[in-house]
């Protein structure tokens, strides 16, 4: 089952980031296994030497760039990052990530918000990187952003979603797709992620920094994919004692 | 004084740069990804530039480059996609 951002379906529920990989060919490798058709990259300064780019492979794979504003700090820093994005890339989606400091990576509130509605009236398809907060993802989808993407854990942390709960809730209320974004570490993360109601999730360390990262991407896929199928699958209800699954009647006594 | 006869120095990418003379964005872009450019700042070879430019904080369009002429004192960013996120 596809869905759609911005009138643009896609089939693939994994969104793949494009840092932490060693070299472009295992990157490279990475993604064809994620079979991702979504992908960030961020906007750097032009260095002659690095000619050969991400955005060259990407063009080749044919996979959709999704242009981030990764190292902002300020609402006035992420908007120009994201104007450049669009002129370079000639693409309005943005990851908007507006950081709040460098230890933790997670997204101050305030410049975050007043980014997102300068982005929206500036036409832009904004992807929101927000904290796991249902009152903020709330405020982000009135504002007009086309995803939220609360995070599962800190950038990089692999510690999986620390609040599940609050995931579930920004899910609950939400007209928006809502994209796990951060924090994965492995494929049962990713697959909780679903299970909690996630439209899809987004990634990068724990495939591009993992030991085998094509054998990490392709797991990831598959994680997604489960995932996403338990989630509509109606799991049975939790419960405090067994239910036995085999009926006790005819059954063999010894003397 | 004629300042277009005297060399301009801008911040190019966080460094300072020397322009020989008259220079405008495009020529600029055009010196520093070493690609041919058209006028519209399209690259010659068809395919896809993946850069922006912005002066002084503000994106200058792709199309206005040939006609925006960087003078001394200019900060000029030229960006493109990096892996990231």
């Amino acid at each position: 089952m596809t869905w759609t951002i911005d009138g643009t379906d896609l089939s693939s529920r994994l969104v793949m980031g494009t840092g932490g990989a060693s070299s472009l060919s295992i990157l490279e490798d990475a993604l064809q296994a994620s079979g991702t058709e979504l992908t960030t990259v961020a906007m750097r300064r032009f260095d002659a030497e690095s000619r050969d780019s991400v955005f060259t492979m990407l063009q080749r794979l044919g996979i959709r760039i999704l242009p981030n504003t990764a190292g902002c700090y300020t609402a006035r820093d992420a908007v120009l990052t994201a104007q450049l994005a669009r002129e370079a890339l000639e693409t309005n989606w943005v990851k908007l990530e507006v950081i709040a400091d460098e230890d933790t990576l997670l997204p101050d509130p305030i410049e975050l918000f007043a980014a997102a509605e300068e982005l929206v009236l500036d036409g832009f398809t904004v992807f929101a990187y927000t904290n796991d907060d249902p009152a903020l993802a709330k405020r982000l989808e009135d504002a007009g952003v086309a995803a939220v993407m609360p995070a599962g854990a800190p950038i990089g942390s692999g510690l999986g979603i620390l609040n599940p709960h609050n995931i579930e809730t920004i899910v609950s209320r939400a007209h928006v797709p809502i994209i796990l974004d951060a924090g994965v570490g492995t494929a049962s993360d990713a697959a909780l992620a679903m299970e909690l109601g996630c439209t899809a999730v987004l990634l990068a360390s724990a495939v591009t920094r993992a030991h085998d990262a094509q054998a990490m991407a392709r797991a990831m896929a598959l994680a997604v994919e489960s995932g996403y199928l338990a989630a509509g699958a109606g799991r049975i209800p939790k419960r405090p004692l067994a239910l036995a699954s085999s009926t006790f009647d005819g059954l063999v006594a010894a003397r | 004084m004629i300042e277009s006869a005297q060399a301009a120095t801008i911040v190019l990418n966080g460094e300072p740069h020397e322009l020989a003379g008259a220079t405008s964005a495009l020529d600029l872009v055009a010196e520093v990804t070493g690609r041919e450019l058209r006028e519209d700042g399209t690259p010659a070879d068809g395919g896809r530039l993946g850069i922006a430019v912005a002066v002084n904080g503000e994106v200058i369009r792709r199309g206005g480059w040939s006609g925006f002429v960087l003078t001394d004192g200019h900060t000029v960013d030229i960006v493109t996609a990096v892996q990231g996120g």
